[in-house]
């Protein structure tokens, strides 16, 4: 979804196209939804367990379990019998010996810190998301015919015509809600409870330098009008914020395995493979390395919430307020893994909420008569364009020149491209890289820990680290997927 | 039938109703081209057998998109295929152990139920350049593949990419990507789509698991209770195909109207697959139905052979 969204708008920059206010609207609710559904998976489903013993669950009493729920959740579903039921299950599913998902990991390690009850609730939560996000990804199919890759964009609009009825746009409201609600009363407390067992972690992992191209256009003023705002924070000065340019951005490959010596703004991009071995003083990365006027900068739910935080937005700096008052903690440890998870469900309550609105503003131009969902355009011989987009992820760009009527050239820098490159031609460590720097590791041989720092980011690829014990100098790899 | 009785009662724990889950049975049924009379039989397959069937689950080049629509899957629902009818024993994605402790969980599988287990395989495998453009832990591609595959009782692609290449193969495809087919020189049943309906390799398996053979499949490897039939051949919007009533331009009263997308580029007359029937996401949709023509992504090679996307077949 999300790189169709930055090609489609690559080339409508490309050949000077402006889509009508409903395919705005659509494209919004389509990414709106990508933020809900794809949050709650990277919560509980690729990174939950690195701080959840599901084996511990089962010592919970079933009864203080219900009354932590109830204390700390507002859960649809709980109560003692409840949890007895999902503790059966797994027990059941444990006692059979084929641990599936949960097999050869890393329970009753010591960095695991929630007692058994909150270990059972959230286990519980697992098991709901897995079928909430599978109804949540419905909203997707709606408009967009499926999920995943959804279909139904082209350069100069969407194709959905057909879809825009009363029924289908109850439908999509009818799944937003229950989405929403879950991420309300369930996602946001669920991390309220985890990260107040792990508050040491609010001073690990942090990084310096903060980008967002920011999303989700209200009007058809850009960047004014993104309801995530754009904007660069260097050197932690949330004071100093300022508006974020594409021309700023270059990628190195000093270290990636790319023939080439300079970097290069991505229009005038390369793309040349050099492969050789691993080699950690020269190339050990097929990754570039994306910097903006030279910096190395995180992208992603963090970089967003800051920048959003700095420029004031007010939808996102309450809630900031709100979780570092509930968890009792100052707004600088967001700097950290912690602040990045809990940024991630941050900025969801926030684009979820605002996406009652989106609904309400395609209804209104409908009710007027409003349909148009396309403007015709024809290929210029040629032209050059730039598709910014702030995704699940982080900033992405696409960047397209054509020449005859055709692609001349084509690059994209990912928002795991900026995140886990390797370092640049001056030697500055990538985001990932500095984020792992005097992390705490209990036991080298099942660095938990370091899955922790490196799932905060929600990388899309799978990436190398190798743990060095300094006293033994032993050498052990840890790959993180 | 005292497993069954259990696992009806089990069910019911859960909030699911027995009417619900014979539901989801018959829907499975019809989608693998059964007659109703093995209903009852499919539902036996998920009657929480003693011994869960064990998967072994590949990830080559890919996006992990196929991945992402059996995360989709609602018949059965997603924790039930994962905690009660199948055995997942390796998939990177949603595995808790990572790195040296998830590669011993590959070996371990493989060596346990060594001609046992199934192989769903994600994504093409590089062969240039002695597969330097994928590697896991140091092996490329190729070594796992050639070592996990012939190991095991059946190999399922699941997407384009793995049954024949996919975006990696397309022109000029730089890293010689190859689907496992092809790359293993071995017969595989492919499940492409880009994604696939996860309905599609629910039923595969089921099939395999009821019937203790792998379904009926055509030239390409292709189970034909899901690909036997043109996109075009069972497209809701056929008839205006036959009136000769077309969509020339998106977001037009034609395209509001539900017209037929063959003049935008739609591919459904030369693509084999089930869409129009099955639909995604609990079948609330399909690509032409939100008014997008076919691209033919469960075709062979259809990132050189079906573009450009948006012009008329010729």
């Amino acid at each position: 979804m999300v790189h169709y969204l930055s090609s489609v708008r690559a080339v409508e920059d490309a050949v000077g196209v402006k889509i009508p206010d409903n395919a705005r609207i659509i494209r919004n609710l389509m990414h709106g939804a990508q933020f809900q559904h794809d949050h709650i998976v990277h919560f509980y489903h690729l990174h939950a367990l690195d701080w959840v013993d599901v084996v511990s669950a089962l010592k919970a009493d079933p009864k203080k379990t219900a009354a932590l729920a109830d204390n700390v959740s507002n859960a649809p579903w709980g109560g003692a019998v409840y949890f007895k039921n999902v503790q059966q299950r797994l027990k059941t599913f444990v006692d059979s010996g084929q641990l599936g998902p949960f097999n050869n990991a890393y329970w009753g390690h010591p960095a695991y810190k929630l007692p058994p009850e909150a270990n059972l609730m959230a286990t519980a939560h697992y098991i709901e998301a897995l079928r909430l996000q599978a109804k949540a990804a419905r909203m997707h199919a709606i408009f967009g015919g499926k999920n995943p890759h959804l279909q139904s964009f082209v350069v100069g609009g969407v194709t959905c015509v057909k879809d825009l009825t009363p029924d289908r746009i109850a439908e999509f409201l009818y799944l937003w809600k229950e989405t929403q609600d879950f991420v309300k009363n369930v996602y946001l407390p669920d991390i309220l409870a985890v990260a107040s067992f792990y508050k040491d972690w609010g001073a690990i992992g942090g990084t310096t330098n903060f980008l967002a191209w920011g999303d989700l256009p209200e009007s058809e003023k850009e960047p004014e009008s993104l309801f995530m705002p754009r904007g660069v924070i260097l050197n932690r000065d949330l004071k100093g914020v300022k508006m974020a340019n594409h021309e700023a951005v270059t990628e190195h490959v000093a270290h990636s395995w790319y023939e080439g010596k300079t970097d290069r703004h991505p229009f005038n991009g390369e793309t040349k493979p050099q492969h050789g071995d691993y080699d950690t003083n020269g190339k050990y990365s097929w990754l570039k390395a994306p910097r903006y006027e030279g910096a190395p900068c995180e992208v992603g739910p963090l970089a967003r919430v800051l920048v959003a935080y700095a420029w004031g937005k007010k939808e996102i700096k309450d809630l900031v307020n709100t979780v570092a008052t509930k968890l009792s903690i100052p707004v600088t440890a967001l700097f950290s893994t912690l602040g990045r998870t809990a940024a991630r469900c941050i900025e969801t309550v926030a684009i979820g909420n605002a996406m009652e609105g989106w609904v309400m503003e395609l209804v209104g131009n409908l009710k007027k008569g409003n349909t148009a969902t396309y403007t015709p355009w024809t290929m210029p011989k040629s032209g050059m364009g730039v598709g910014l987009n702030d995704v699940a992820r982080g900033s992405l760009g696409h960047w397209i020149r054509i020449e005859n009527k055709k692609i001349a050239n084509y690059q994209y820098v990912v928002p795991s491209t900026w995140n886990l490159c390797p370092r640049d031609a001056e030697g500055k460590l990538g985001p990932v890289e500095e984020s792992l720097i005097g992390t705490p590791v209990a036991d080298p041989k099942r660095p938990v820990e370091i899955l922790r720092t490196v799932h905060s980011f929600d990388p899309c690829i799978a990436c190398g680290v190798h743990v060095i014990d300094p006293d033994s100098n032993q050498v052990y790899k840890v790959k993180a997927v | 039938m005292r497993e069954a009785k259990d696992f009806y009662k089990r069910l019911s724990e859960k909030g699911i109703s027995r009417r619900d889950f014979m539901k989801y049975c018959g829907m499975l049924t019809a989608t693998m081209g059964l007659s109703s009379s093995f209903v009852p039989k499919v539902a036996e397959v998920f009657a929480a057998p003693k011994q869960r069937p064990p998967v072994v689950w590949l990830h080559f080049a890919e996006c992990t998109g196929c991945t992402e629509a059996v995360l989709r899957s609602m018949y059965p629902w997603i924790d039930e295929l994962v905690l009660e009818i199948l055995s997942i024993e390796y998939l990177e994605t949603i595995f808790a152990a990572a790195g040296q402790q998830m590669e011993e969980n590959l070996k371990a599988a493989v060596e346990k139920y060594n001609g046992k287990f199934i192989c769903v395989v994600e994504g093409a495998i590089a062969t240039k350049y002695g597969g330097a453009y994928g590697k896991i832990g140091g092996r490329t591609f190729l070594e796992i593949a050639k070592e996990v595959c012939p190991k095991a009782a059946a190999v399922v692609c699941l997407g384009t990419c793995s049954s024949y290449g996919g975006v990696q193969a397309a022109k000029p495809n730089p890293g010689g990507y190859k689907g496992v087919g092809d790359a293993l020189g071995i017969k595989t049943v492919n499940i492409p789509g880009c994604p696939p309906n996860p309905i599609n390799l629910v039923g595969t398996v089921v099939n395999y698991l009821l019937l203790g053979k792998l379904p009926e499949c055509d030239d390409l490897g292709r189970p034909l209770f899901a690909y036997g039939k043109s996109i075009h051949d069972q497209c809701p919007r056929r008839s205006h195909y036959e009136n000769d009533e077309f969509v020339e331009e998106f977001g037009s009263e034609e395209a509001a109207n539900g017209y037929c997308l063959y003049k935008m580029g739609c591919k459904g007359p030369d693509t084999y697959n089930n869409c129009p029937i099955a639909k995604f996401n609990d079948g609330t949709s399909f690509p032409i139905q939100a008014g997008h023509p076919c691209i033919g992504c469960s075709e062979p090679d259809f990132w050189d052979k079906m573009s450009p996307f948006f012009q008329e077949s010729g």
